[in-house]
């Protein structure tokens, strides 16, 4: 359906994007994720058609849209937008807003579609009513369906919630997911939210220095990340310190783990890289320890932030090393307390340390 | 695998087209913007190319008789009116921006009024009254006896008209810094020690500095170009002496070389208002939405704030448009006939024309610029919005020197019997677009500025570009804009009086150039007639001005 191969763009001398390349299949959402300045608005920008590409190449459709001096104009892709700030036309209706790009269509046609996408998006009773007159949740709306009005084959989604409160955030994020189910539009989305990429889309792709580090769905990147950007910018977590034992086995201060070592310490004869003993780091998630009073680990309470439904512990262990846990809210202890642990870990991400 | 293929050779990956559907090079919106920018640049180089090539006779002449009163006259004058419109436009500024004394709120806004009347109306207004024959000193010496009046026709009287016409500049852009900076600053100071009258001058002041600057560099502009006040007065500066040299010495050389050192002295003031304009910023930035704590002020404080402000209002405002008011009324009956239908509708004609040309070059300039913000368009828009700069009689020489070249070439190569290009209004309506051009050019470079990048692609996305977009997208959210640079542009051409005066075809007499027939015959009844009339049209875009800037703070 959407698919990128080698795509890399540059201002000037400096890279923007090096070598992306990944696709989505028909009816898939998709995401780009990371950090400001990873260059996913700029991978947007190319798919939409508003910027030239440098070298790679873009397929719509098995059709090529865009390589080094060959470029579909924006207008003549069919690729929906919606833009982070909704670029609503001021000076026309919420109704003539989702008309604009239906001028082929005969009036009556025309009208017909216009209420069908409002019906969709749920905004009928809106249709005489000017953007500053909507809500920002109504006017996001607005642009959803302005921009599937003409029946794209592909929606690109630029920080669509960005200028909405957190809750109407989470809301309306489902909400728009399961209108593009029903509609069965491929998107992709762009953010920096990893809440919002985990909610909307099926697979997403962790951004980072103009470079996919991860295309994987949200479950894989949580659970297994590529590396350590995407360790670290996905979810919380602290690395400790840990010998490899085996390719099954490696031993941390809190225990030894059991599982399979990925990454490039693990093979079937322990260690590639160096044999057995190579020192790795371990990622530890919050969710990986648990608070258990019988345990005979003890770890010290440092800090401690209230969440409402539970507690997240910042734990100092006996070697001065950190971890993170949540523990249910019933359980108030105070700083400098001593508390039991006990590590519950399904999978074991480690990477080489660093010499 | 990204190894060879990062530096690519353009030319050897380059795919070939495939049918129509490709975009091709769009044309460069710069080729439109170019010749615009000509119509400013072209005098400016012509004039500054005689600089080069003096004619000695002439330089000798001019330097001997000529320069030192002109030289002398205008430094008095740049000086007299710098230190006058400061003085009023600081002082009132910060009255009514910091202070509370009985009618502040009326002065506030009222204090800007006097930018509807032309320099030289509120000029033979004051000197038909303290004329001999005029009222007040008819009044005084009939009633009181009293002979002596301060004498108007001289070097001060000039100043104080022109410092009366052009100090709302200063105040207005003084009164923005005051009100930009909100009462931080001064509550600081004060809160470190100082007292609140001298946190002006050590805080203040000094912040607000950028913004007088510009708005001083904008009064003294308009001293150094104007031409209807020093005429009234018969105070010869260079435009005086164009003019002369031109339509009295038939000397267009020596015209040339007047405008040429007067384009000099131009330039310096225009140089220092951009360098004020661009540190204008950080007097801004601090921005706070939160009304000042106003300094009260107490008994004779109060008095002196409310007398002063009331004096400059009087003396600029109130009494020049009562006068005028009453001198039309009186010889409306004998003198309104119509020949005043041809003057209000040429001049009716010339402003809306020159209104509509200006407006539409300003929306070329700023578009192209929007679509193509290249440094090479950034510096085509500053020429081409350079001429707000340039003297009316500057311009009106500079243009007509190339024009009379090519109208010379043009009967050369066709053998025509004589010049078609030289006092047409195509002339005409060129010299005003290179002078107004900026005042079109302001409104629809900040309208189009507001339309945000992503509405533009939104539009694209939707198949919708091109002059389409601009029909569908960009002209109606620029009409507000636009009929602002449509209102400014009009009134400042009706105003105008040197261009029309030495470029106009033969018998096109408008109410600007009726006003300056009459009082250099010192008919000041007659002048007020059509002056009346000008003074009507130009309190419309006060109105909007005085709308614009007040309702965000009052």
């Amino acid at each position: 359906m959407l698919t990128l191969e080698h795509v890399a763009q540059s201002y000037g001398a400096k890279p923007v994007l090096k070598d992306i390349s990944f696709s989505l299949r028909a009816g898939q959402i998709g995401c780009l994720l990371g950090p400001s300045g990873c260059g996913k608005t700029t991978a947007l920008r190319l798919i939409a058609g508003f910027e030239r590409i440098k070298s790679g190449a873009i397929y719509l459709d098995n059709e090529v849209i865009a390589r080094p001096g060959a470029c579909l104009p924006a207008e003549k892709r069919r690729v929906g937008l919606v833009f982070q700030d909704y670029a609503l036309f001021p000076h026309l209706t919420v109704a003539a807003n989702v008309g604009f790009g239906l001028g082929h269509l005969a009036a009556a046609d025309r009208n017909n579609r216009i209420e069908e996408m409002l019906d969709l998006v749920g905004l009928t009773h809106e249709a005489g009513a000017y953007p500053h007159q909507l809500s920002g949740g109504q006017q996001q709306r607005v642009a959803l369906a302005r921009a599937l009005a003409p029946r794209p084959r592909l929606l690109l989604l630029d920080e669509p919630f960005s200028n909405l409160d957190v809750e109407l955030r989470e809301k309306l994020s489902l909400e728009v997911r399961d209108i593009l189910k029903h509609e069965a539009i491929t998107a992709l989305l762009v953010t920096h939210d990893q809440h919002e990429a985990f909610a909307m889309a099926d697979v997403v792709g962790v951004m980072n220095e103009g470079q996919i580090q991860q295309w994987a769905p949200p479950y894989t990147l949580y659970h297994e990340p590529a590396n350590r950007f995407v360790a670290d910018f996905i979810g919380q977590g602290v690395f400790l310190p840990g010998e490899v034992l085996s390719d099954k086995q490696v031993a941390i201060e809190l225990g030894v783990l059991d599982g399979r070592i990925p990454g490039d310490c693990a093979s079937s004869g322990g260690c590639a890289v160096c044999g057995k003993g190579c020192k790795v780091d371990v990622l530890i998630r919050p969710d990986d320890i648990l608070h258990d009073d019988a345990s005979p680990m003890q770890a010290e309470v440092e800090r401690k932030a209230f969440r409402g439904a539970e507690f997240l512990y910042t734990l100092r262990l006996p070697s001065g090393h950190r971890v993170l846990t949540l523990v249910p809210s019933h359980h108030n202890h105070a700083i400098g307390e001593k508390i039991g642990i006990r590590l519950d870990i399904d999978h074991v991400v480690a990477f080489r340390s660093a010499e | 695998m990204p190894g060879p293929e990062m530096n690519p050779v353009p030319t050897s990956i380059r795919a070939p087209f495939t049918g129509a559907r490709f975009i091709s090079l769009p044309a460069s919106p710069w080729l439109a913007t170019f010749p615009i920018a000509l119509i400013t640049a072209i005098p400016v180089v012509v004039l500054l190319g005689h600089l080069l090539h003096p004619d000695q006779a002439i330089w000798h002449h001019l330097w001997q008789f000529v320069l030192p009163e002109l030289l002398a006259n205008t430094a008095w004058l740049v000086l007299g009116v710098g230190l006058g419109v400061s003085l009023l436009g600081v002082s009132l500024a910060w009255l009514t921006a910091a202070c509370d004394y009985p009618g502040r709120r009326f002065f506030a806004w009222a204090l800007l009024l006097p930018l509807a009347l032309p320099a030289y109306v509120t000029a033979f207004v004051w000197l038909g009254l303290l004329d001999f024959t005029g009222p007040l000193a008819t009044w005084l010496r009939e009633t009181w006896g009293i002979h002596w009046l301060p004498p108007i026709r001289s070097r001060g009287g000039v100043i104080l008209v022109m410092v009366l016409a052009l100090y709302p500049y200063v105040y207005l852009t003084a009164r923005a810094a005051f009100q930009g900076m909100g009462p931080r600053l001064t509550e600081a100071a004060q809160s470190l020690g100082v007292p609140r009258w001298r946190a002006f001058f050590r805080v203040a002041l000094p912040m607000a500095r950028p913004g007088i600057t510009a708005g001083l560099m904008l009064a003294l502009m308009e001293t150094l170009a104007d031409f209807g006040t020093v005429s009234v007065f018969n105070y010869n500066t260079f435009t005086t002496a164009i003019y002369k040299a031109w339509f009295s010495m038939f000397s267009l050389p020596a015209a040339a070389q007047l405008a040429a050192i007067l384009i000099f002295f131009v330039f310096v003031v225009a140089v220092l208002e951009n360098l004020a304009r661009s540190r204008r910023s950080y007097a801004l930035s601090t921005r706070s939405s939160q009304m000042p704590a106003r300094i009260a002020l107490k008994s004779w404080g109060a008095w002196g704030a409310f007398a002063w402000s009331a004096a400059v209002f009087g003396l600029a405002f109130l009494v020049p448009v009562v006068q005028i008011a009453d001198w039309a009324a009186g010889v409306y009956q004998q003198d309104f006939d119509a020949r005043y239908l041809g003057f209000a509708w040429r001049s009716l004609l010339l402003s809306g024309l020159g209104a509509l040309l200006v407006a539409g070059l300003a929306l070329v300039l700023a578009y192209a610029q929007r679509l193509r913000p290249t440094p090479a368009m950034q510096f085509t828009a500053r020429i081409a919005s350079l001429g707000y700069a340039l003297p009316g009689t500057v311009l009106a020489v500079g243009i007509f020197i190339p024009v009379a070249w090519l109208d010379n070439q043009l009967i050369d190569l066709f053998g025509l019997e004589r010049q078609v290009l030289a006092g047409t209004l195509l002339i005409m309506l060129l010299a005003y677009c290179a002078r107004f051009l900026a005042v079109g050019f302001g409104p629809v470079e900040s309208g189009l500025s507001r339309i945000t990048r992503s509405v533009d692609e939104a539009a694209q996305s939707l198949g919708v570009v091109g002059v389409r977009r601009l029909a569908r997208i960009h002209l109606p959210m620029l009409r507000a804009s636009l009929l602002t640079a449509l209102a400014l542009a009009f009134v400042d051409i009706m105003k105008e009086l040197p261009i029309t005066l030495m470029t106009r075809p033969f018998g096109w007499d408008t109410l600007a150039v009726r006003v300056f027939e009459m009082t250099s015959e010192g008919e000041w009844e007659r002048a007020a007639l059509p002056a009346a009339v000008i003074v009507l049209v130009g309190l419309l875009p006060t109105y909007w001005l005085i709308k614009h800037t007040e309702h965000a703070h009052t």
